[in-house]
């Protein structure tokens, strides 16, 4: 499922626009990374293209039909979304969190089928939280929890994924894990738009990079165009040594401390 | 330490529906008049035997009988109610009156007794139209220019309202001046069964079973709202319109139970606490689970009521609260967290 994202303008109030003007084309299939600095509109940008934000100018596509003439329901049977910050209200489960990705492919008394239950226990695989399944979602680590809500949304089964900084409270091989999801999307063709803070990570799992800045899309196309020496110093304000590592043949980014003098 | 793998819903359910019953039975045997279990049933399925006299016979199914079904009926109006606010909120600490709906409906109940005498038509009608002017405003309060309704002023518009009402209703009773009046509106806000009549009885029972119903029907889009508006969004839960059939279905509820009984408190707060530790968070089973609970709750209140100092009668808000606060107290300090 392809998304469009066309002359996107969002402010949260009148004297300060979040977004202004993005356009972005996500093909089927295609994993963009957004980076950029703080308060860059990366989340606003998501929460825009999930459509629980409506933007003030300008329009959101899934596969060419407006995202506002759909229903919430029919939102969620395309597209999941992993917030940044996600408090549970009370004490259910990891199981039925994750069992609740499934509400907009059920009906309202119906009970699990078996096309549920498969769909869950594959995302709780692909999540790597079976052994959390009768914890309590609010006893769990927030790393713990941030798999949870991963695997509640691959439980929706969506041809669209987003991702908010999800990898903020995983440890190394879990942030690995999480972003092998975004490499290897299959054959299911899923589509994936991440905001994400560590640029070499998003240089090795997304297909193309966009550089956003001040509400703006600075720069979108491979990591090697986006992740230069002096787009990171434009934007960021670092000096940072930008490579593509031998072995891996991928782009990193090493920000560059001690030549800060400090 | 959490591992509730499987929670024992179904066989709560029938306990509680054998409690029903029981409580159905103790209500219509135990009270200040000493009339004999066997003659007790006799009168119920009107049985005639040699010891059942025309005043028993009034007693279990004029005065008793509809006493216990209206304390089932506003029991459970009163969880399920709560259940549905908390869940709302996402806050275990809501309760059916936090819209202000209590202060609202006591306003009301307050100008029927002084101005309409507190007649059987106008104490109920006067309290239901307070109760739902009280959440009609503090909705008007929270539904922004966006036409999105913000639940953080809801609860500020609660609090508001209901302080308005509160000091409208002692405006109202320091009018009154004492005597009788004064004591009918503070009975009425203490809440009780005492006016149990078939009418009532018949007027409540649609109404709860209406609302209950419709809380019901947005039981998993309550277990969605839990991950937060933007979250039940996600999962294809408007959070707008789930918020607006629960407001209505909880004051119908609520604002009926009061305009029937008064405002009797602590139910919608520790049922569902409690419910919830023995049944889980689930809404699909707590809201069941609640209303079957609550309403026993008030029934076995009620008989404390009536007997602790027979012949007198306790306002039944004074035991639920005895009842209820220690419990819930003994709660936060050995469950505290897990509330």
């Amino acid at each position: 499922m392809h998304v469009t994202v066309e002359h996107v303008s969002f402010a949260y109030d009148a004297a300060t626009p979040a977004l202004r003007g993005i356009d972005l084309a996500i093909a089927s299939g295609e994993s963009v990374a957004l980076i950029g600095p703080n308060g860059s509109g990366k989340s606003t940008l998501l929460k825009v293209v999930s459509g629980a934000l409506h933007p003030q100018n300008g329009t959101i596509r899934l596969n060419g039909s407006p995202i506002a003439t759909l229903s919430p329901r029919q939102i969620a049977r395309r597209l999941a979304m992993v917030e940044q910050e996600r408090s549970m209200g009370f004490d259910f489960t990891a199981r039925e969190v994750i069992a609740m990705g499934r509400i907009p492919h059920r009906g309202r008394f119906a009970r699990e089928s078996i096309k549920d239950r498969l769909a869950i226990d594959r995302a709780m695989e692909l999540a790597d939280v079976r052994e959390l399944a009768d914890r309590s979602i609010r006893a769990v680590s927030g790393g713990e929890r941030q798999r949870v809500f991963l695997g509640m949304a691959l439980a929706q089964e969506p041809d669209v994924l987003l991702l908010d900084e999800p990898t903020t409270h995983l440890d190394l091989r879990h942030q690995v894990g999480f972003m092998s999801i975004v490499q290897d999307r299959g054959e299911a063709g899923l589509t994936v738009l991440i905001a994400i803070h560590d640029l070499t990570l998003a240089a090795q799992a997304a297909d193309r990079i966009a550089l956003l800045s001040e509400g703006r899309s600075v720069v979108t196309g491979t990591p090697s165009e986006v992740l230069t020496s002096s787009n990171v110093r434009r934007v960021f304000g670092v000096e940072a040594a930008v490579g593509e590592h031998p072995e891996l043949g991928t782009t990193y980014v090493l920000p560059n401390l001690i030549g800060r003098g400090g | 330490m959490d591992t509730r793998g499987r929670r024992p819903g179904r066989r709560i359910v029938w306990g509680l529906v054998g409690l029903v019953l029981v409580s159905l039975f103790a209500g219509i045997v135990i009270g200040s008049a000493t009339i004999p279990v066997r003659d007790a049933f006799a009168s119920l399925f009107g049985l005639a035997t040699d010891s059942v006299t025309p005043v028993h016979r009034v007693i279990v199914r004029q005065i008793r009988l509809p006493r216990v079904l209206l304390g089932l009926l506003v029991g459970s109006a009163l969880a399920v109610s709560g259940v549905a606010m908390q869940g709302l909120f996402r806050n275990p600490l809501a309760s059916p009156y936090v819209l202000g709906i209590a202060s609202g409906a006591s306003t009301g109940a307050a100008l029927a007794i002084l101005f309409a005498s507190g007649s059987a038509f106008f104490l109920p009608l006067g309290a239901f139209v307070g109760a739902a002017a009280a959440v009609l405003i503090v909705y008007g309060l929270a539904r922004g220019r966006d036409r999105r309704t913000s639940i953080f002023t809801l609860i500020l518009g609660g609090v508001a309202i209901g302080a308005l009402f509160s000091a409208v209703t002692s405006f109202l009773i320091y009018l009154s001046s004492g005597g009788e009046k004064l004591s009918d509106v503070l009975f009425w806000i203490m809440g009780g069964l005492g006016r149990a009549n078939w009418a009532s009885v018949a007027t409540l029972s649609p109404i709860v079973g209406v609302g209950i119903g419709a809380v019901l029907v947005f039981a998993r889009d309550l277990n969605a709202l839990s991950l937060g508006e933007e979250g039940a969004f996600h999962v294809g839960v408007n959070p707008d319109t789930l918020t607006r059939w629960l407001l209505c279905a909880t004051t119908l509820l609520t604002a009926a139970a009061v305009a029937m009984a008064g405002t009797i408190g602590f139910i919608g707060l520790v049922i569902p606490h409690v419910m919830r530790l023995l049944v889980g968070p689930d809404h699909r089973r707590l809201v069941p689970v609640s209303a079957l609970a609550g309403g026993c709750f008030l029934v076995w209140s009620d008989m404390v009521a009536r007997t602790v100092l027979a012949p007198a009668e306790l306002p039944v808000g004074v035991i639920t609260a005895f009842l209820g606060a220690p419990f819930f107290l003994y709660l936060l300090k050995t469950r505290g967290a897990r509330l």
